[in-house]
């Protein structure tokens, strides 16, 4: 994403204009716009003319609308955000009023005006999002035997590509090359699901992970393949296999593999390594000093309002979903929390709700915190209103 | 080829050419052609017989005879004689019997002489016609016509023939069909009153059957090999279908011999049947070469007319029995044409059809006589064996009808539980092996079983060979579990290994678990088939301490069985050779493991120590060398397993079956299941619904240890071949279940867990059995006293491990769970909680 003009007074109001570049752009534009924003882009609308005899005829035209923003629905596998509401300033071809779905497209600059007025949080996403340093996107294969989750982790985001599951005949007395012959079958189409899904004429990390030998097993597999058939785009991303333990096959054992020191060693500086660390972080205290680690929206905002989330150490984990609530009080608050924690000189970590780490947050209620010294009690407060 | 195909190819234009060649009446479009024809051809024939000097005889009469009788001409001519002119039959039957004798027979006489030998010839050919043609939906309102002064005082019966019109009647039922059609797929004959569409063809086939059958009584005393294809079909098909009947009725033998060979022959059928009449009126029959054990048919010279009075076609067996039994012995004593109705005068005790095999085992028995066709299924040999009788003569289809087995299976409708009551089997145990990886748990059970002499010498003795190439003479007898070369390569047990071996008390299942942590899923599989663990343990220095630390597998996996509702544990101490057999040794180990299996919450006397050695074979199966533990005088490992008691199983409630794996069971069964059945029973031919996925599937086939069994109750492992379902609705894991109470797919429950580890709201993997799902324990409802179960906090942050606790869990897809099951929950390849479902 670009930034092409940003006009924003002292009190927060005023427009941004942007330009995104790749469909990860759309990811943060998900997160910025906002029902009752006003939404500026090029639209393509059809409009139907009544002559003077009556005939209607329609035809399509491009133009640029400006709507008052009602519902956004993004879709991550496909990279697309459609944003509809109501047209608020007329041209030639619409009325104030009437509805309109804007399709957001790369390439092609879109300007935002928050109705609530710019705050930090959006002012973070739009940094954020303008960031020009190198983007590291990952493939992963997360895998155990009949069943392989093949996806592409970028900065923000981990999106699930394609999911195989096959089943393998396990071994039977008598029958063992069943079950080699339905793994050399699982393997190949795992590969081939791979190659489609994942481009890989740009050299990039592909991490292998499973439990047991299967990623090995495999790894062996593609690159005999690979020299089998003389695949030159695998054999040069001969050496980016990373081959990760993970107890299993499933989706959320990607917070292991980000984990594991193989894949720290060469994604250290990745948001989402980082993201993940401290969420293992949280969890530890949260299992060895119960006072120090809170999760939990009531909790935490307790514990900001004590200043616990402060400077030496105080951390805010905050899913970004949050944000994105469709009641305004609601982002308010979390707004005010965050910046609040950075009042105090916390740090704060908006966590991708795309991520498993953003994920494994929104378990705990999408908020957790550490604090600089134990708090206990935190919690009873709200069993009392409960009891 | 399959029967359609070589239906298909038959040339038709030949098989009519054969047929109208002979006689030919106008086409009728009153009833179908096939009809229309047989009708006809009936009609005038029985007017031959009969002639037209019987008053009241219309045509109509004839046909409704015809029809009634299904083209049995001579039961039509019968019925009519002893209808419209009881007198007459003794004149016919008297004049036919005079024919005999005759050296030049009048043609009208012949003619009837053929259609009454032919009826003779066709005295009780069992199944075969039954086979051939779809018996007519044949009822006990027929006797109301045998009544012979029904139409007697009727004047429109007395119409002089000349004035008679020709009336055809339509087809009032629908004809024998699908069941087969010209050769239906039952060999008995009480199981073809199947119904449906008659094909043309095989009306066709039906009429040409007819025709042939008419000659047969001469080809029958021809008895002339005609040529050796002739005797190689004949002997093909009294293979494939003659058991029967040579069992049951041996004289019939002939009958289906040359009924055969006449079909075989439609060209040569005329001159057979002139040259048989010729030679019936020679003074003794020839013998018949190309049949043995045969009885050589009635001589001519002493025939009587009751003698000349066809044997009843089998459908008439079935419906009248023992009537015409005694109707056949008693011959010479006394004539009565009409058949009493057999459910008014007796009970319908007298069976033929049941005193033989069943079809099914005649198929089976002709199928292993045949070798070729051995190996196959009942369709598949079938099948086979049609396409080759095929290719030699097509017109001998019909003739093979009696393997053509249905292709649904049919449900055989046992009392399941009156069979297993009755069965009274051996007590069965299956144990799952556990223990930490590298305590030697596979080679214990390759010891046992190459002690058992199950798995023998030479296997052994090449396992050794080609575990001491890649340097792992060691692993030798727990190659004999570990057969996937993986598993060979690294020396490391992967998945579960499924063995058995029979004691004389007890016939065991070994399910031999991965001790590796990374096959745990594998593990918890396999300890959700058992009744028992057997805990093995590594006696040698610091190994016994590797695998009692935090995160070893013993204590994970005596947690993990302990959670599955194992209760008994038979502990076996092994690799003691490798500490001198040394008692303190032993000591130590016993009292460290009881001592945590006891607070795991197992009774002290479900846990049983055994020292062993499984390398040297020491105390496993014969008790230990000399003087190697002159401190232990206790059982061997075999004696601790034959200790288990048997265990009730749930056999009464609703079927449920995880299915454990999922492949091609041979040629045959392309989709085949195996594991054990938690509780219920089915049976061949049940259909049971497969869960998550709400597809219905039939069982085709069940395997029992391997061996095919009808059914099979709760508790064992089976092996259960599955018919009309796609294989993509199949997964590991996946329940199978009755559709009367199936199990229901949830997304969320749940359950009060034991917590192994902190519990926090996170992500866990579920596992129950082979079922093994992503999933998130969404809250953390209260953490629960451990002793009345009462409720300590509600919604706590955290649950501390060892504390008892109700939480909410959700998966991601549906799945098939219902309370009271056991569930484990881990995450991050660690044990987190184990529960039950609420």
């Amino acid at each position: 994403m670009r930034l092409i003009m940003q006009n924003i007074d002292r009190d927060g109001s005023g427009t941004v204009t942007l330009f995104p570049e790749e469909p990860e752009d759309m990811w943060h534009a998900y997160n910025l716009i906002r029902p009752a924003d006003l939404l500026r882009a090029s639209a393509l609308r059809r409009v139907t003319t009544e002559s003077s005899t009556g005939s209607t005829a329609s035809h399509r035209v491009h133009t640029t609308l400006l709507i008052r923003v009602t519902g956004i629905d993004f879709d991550s596998h496909a990279g697309q955000l459609h944003v509809s509401g109501r047209i608020a300033e007329e041209n030639k071809y619409v009325k104030i009023g009437q509805y309109h779905t804007l399709d957001l497209e790369l390439q092609r600059n879109f300007t935002l005006e928050k109705a609530e007025g710019w705050d930090s949080v959006a002012l973070d996403v739009v940094r954020d999002a303008c960031d020009p340093a190198k983007r590291a996107e990952v493939g992963a294969v997360v895998m155990q035997e009949g069943l392989a989750n093949i996806c592409l982790i970028t900065e923000h985001q981990t999106i699930l590509r394609q999911r195989v599951e096959m089943t393998i005949p396990r071994k039977r007395e008598g029958k063992a090359s069943d079950h080699d012959k339905g793994l050399a079958r699982f393997f190949q189409t795992v590969l081939d699901t791979m190659l489609r899904n994942i481009d890989l004429t740009n050299p990039k990390p592909i991490l292998l992970a499973s439990p047991g030998f299967t990623a090995s097993a495999f790894q062996k597999f593609t690159l005999e393949t690979a020299s089998l058939a003389n695949n030159k785009t695998l054999l040069q991303n001969r050496d980016n296999f990373i081959i990760v333990h993970s107890s299993s096959g499933h989706l959320h054992s990607l917070n292991e593999v980000l984990k594991s020191p193989e894949v720290l060693s060469r994604l250290k500086n990745t948001k989402y390594a980082r993201e993940t660390g401290l969420m293992d972080e949280f969890f530890t205290l949260l299992r060895k000093d119960e006072g120090r680690a809170w999760y939990g929206p009531n909790e935490v905002t307790k514990a900001v309002e004590k200043g616990a989330v402060g400077r030496g150490g105080g951390v805010l984990l905050i899913s970004n979903k949050l944000f994105r609530s469709q009641e305004i009080g609601e982002r308010r608050r979390w707004v005010g929390v965050v910046d609040r924690v950075k009042e105090e000189g916390g740090e704060v970590r908006v966590l991708s709700s795309e991520h498993e780490s953003g994920r494994r947050l929104e378990g705990l209620g999408g908020v957790a915190a550490i604090l600089t010294f134990p708090l206990e009690g935190l919690d009873e407060g709200e069993e009392g209103e409960e009891e | 080829m399959s029967r359609h195909r070589v239906v298909r190819n038959l040339d038709l234009d030949e098989e009519l050419d054969a047929y109208d060649g002979d006689e030919y009446y106008e086409e009728d479009s009153g009833v179908s052609m096939g009809d229309g024809e047989q009708m006809r051809e009936g009609l005038y024939k029985v007017k031959e017989v009969i002639g037209g000097d019987i008053p009241g005889v219309t045509d109509r009469a004839i046909e409704e005879a015809l029809w009634r009788y299904y083209y049995d001409i001579e039961k039509s001519v019968r019925y009519l004689l002893s209808t419209f002119a009881p007198a007459m039959v003794h004149r016919q039957n008297s004049h036919v019997g005079a024919d005999h004798h005759a050296t030049k027979p009048k043609p009208k006489p012949k003619q009837k002489k053929t259609v009454e030998e032919s009826r003779a010839s066709d005295v009780g050919r069992a199944s075969k016609k039954i086979n051939a043609l779809p018996s007519p939906p044949f009822s006990v309102s027929c006797s109301a016509f045998s009544a012979s002064d029904f139409f007697q005082d009727s004047p429109w019966l007395n119409i002089p023939l000349h004035r008679r019109g020709e009336i055809v009647i339509e087809s009032l039922y629908p004809r024998g069909g699908l069941m087969g059609g010209s050769s239906s797929s039952t060999g008995a004959p009480t199981s073809s009153i199947g119904s449906g569409k008659m094909s043309k063809l095989a009306a066709l086939a039906a009429a040409r059957k007819k025709q042939n059958e008419k000659t047969a009584g001469g080809t029958e005393s021809v008895g002339r090999p005609q040529s050796s294809s002739v005797n190689l079909l004949s002997k093909l098909g009294q293979k494939s279908k003659g058991m029967f009947e040579a069992e049951a009725h041996p004289e019939q033998q002939t009958q289906v011999g040359n009924d055969r060979t006449n079909r075989a022959f439609d060209a040569r059928k005329h001159i057979a049947k002139r040259r048989g009449i010729l030679e019936l009126k020679g003074p003794e029959p020839e013998p018949q070469p190309e049949v043995t054990a045969l009885k050589a048919p009635v001589k001519a010279k002493d025939m009587r007319p009751e003698d000349m009075q066809a044997k009843p076609s089998s459908f008439a067996i079935t419906m009248l029995g023992g009537i015409l039994d005694g109707r056949t012995q008693q011959k010479g004593s006394m004539i009565d044409d009409t058949f009493k109705l057999p459910y008014v005068t007796e009970g319908f005790t007298n069976f033929n059809a049941f005193k033989g095999p069943s079809p099914d085992d005649i198929v089976t028995s002709a199928q292993k006589r045949s070798g070729k066709g051995a190996k196959g299924t009942k369709s598949g040999s079938k099948q086979g064996a049609e396409g080759k009788a095929a290719k030699q003569l097509e017109t001998t289809i019909s003739n093979l009808s009696v393997g053509d087995s249905p292709l649904r299976v049919k449900p055989k409708n046992l009392d399941v539980m009156g069979e297993y009551a009755r069965a009274n089997t051996k007590n069965a145990a299956n144990f799952v092996v556990i223990g930490h990886v590298d305590a030697g748990k596979s080679t214990l059970m390759g010891r046992l079983l190459y002690d058992l002499k199950v798995v023998d010498e030479r296997t052994i003795e090449k396992f050794r060979k080609e575990a001491g190439k890649i340097g792992k003479s060691s692993f030798a007898l727990a190659w004999v579990l570990d057969q996937t070369s993986e598993e060979r390569n690294r020396g490391v047990t992967i998945d579960v290994a499924i063995n058995k071996f029979e004691t004389e008390k007890t016939r065991f299942t070994i399910l031999d678990a991965p001790g590796h942590r990374d096959f745990i899923p594998n593990m918890i599989a396999g300890a959700s088939q058992a009744d028992f663990a057997v805990l093995v343990i590594d006696a040698s220095t610091g190994s016994f301490e590797s695998g009692f630390q935090a995160r070893g597998q013993t204590k994970e996996h005596a947690l993990l069985v302990r959670s599955m509702g194992v209760q008994r544990i038979v502990i076996a101490v092994n690799k003691l050779d490798t500490a001198d057999w040394s008692h303190e040794r032993f000591l130590e180990i016993k009292q460290q493991t009881l001592a945590f299996l006891t607070t795991a919450g197992f009774r002290s006397e479900n846990l049983s120590f055994t020292p062993c050695s499984g390398l040297t074979g020491d105390n496993v199966v014969r008790k230990a060398g000399d003087g190697l533990m002159p401190w232990y005088n206790g059982p061997t490992l075999i004696e601790q397993l034959e200790n288990s008691e048997p265990i009730r199983r749930a056999v009464e409630k609703p079927l449920r079956m995880t299915v454990n794996d999922i492949f091609k069971g041979g040629a045959q069964n392309p989709l085949s299941v195996s594991g054990r059945i938690d509780s219920g029973s089915f049976q061949v031919g049940d259909s049971v619904v497969v869960m998550p996925s709400v597809e219905k599937a039939i069982i085709r086939g069940i395997e029992v240890d391997q061996e095919p069994s009808d059914w099979a109750v709760a508790g064992q492992n089976v092996v259960l071949h599955l018919s009309e379902i796609d294989p993509i609705h199949l997964k590991t894991g996946d329940v199978l279940c009755s559709s009367i109470s199936p199990i229901k797919n949830i997304v969320s429950f749940t359950a009060k867990v034991l917590a192994f580890d902190h519990i926090t709201p996170m992500h866990v993997d579920v596992h129950r059995g082979r079922l093994h799902v992503p999933g998130r324990i969404t809250s953390l409802i209260a953490v629960l006293d451990k002793g009345n179960g009462s409720i300590i906090k509600k919604k706590p942050r955290l649950v501390p491990p060892g504390s008892l606790a109700r939480v909410k869990i959700e998966v991601e897809n549906a799945v098939p769970l219902e309370a009271p099951t056991r569930v484990i929950l881990r995450a991050s390849g660690e044990t987190v909680a184990a529960g039950l479902l609420e």
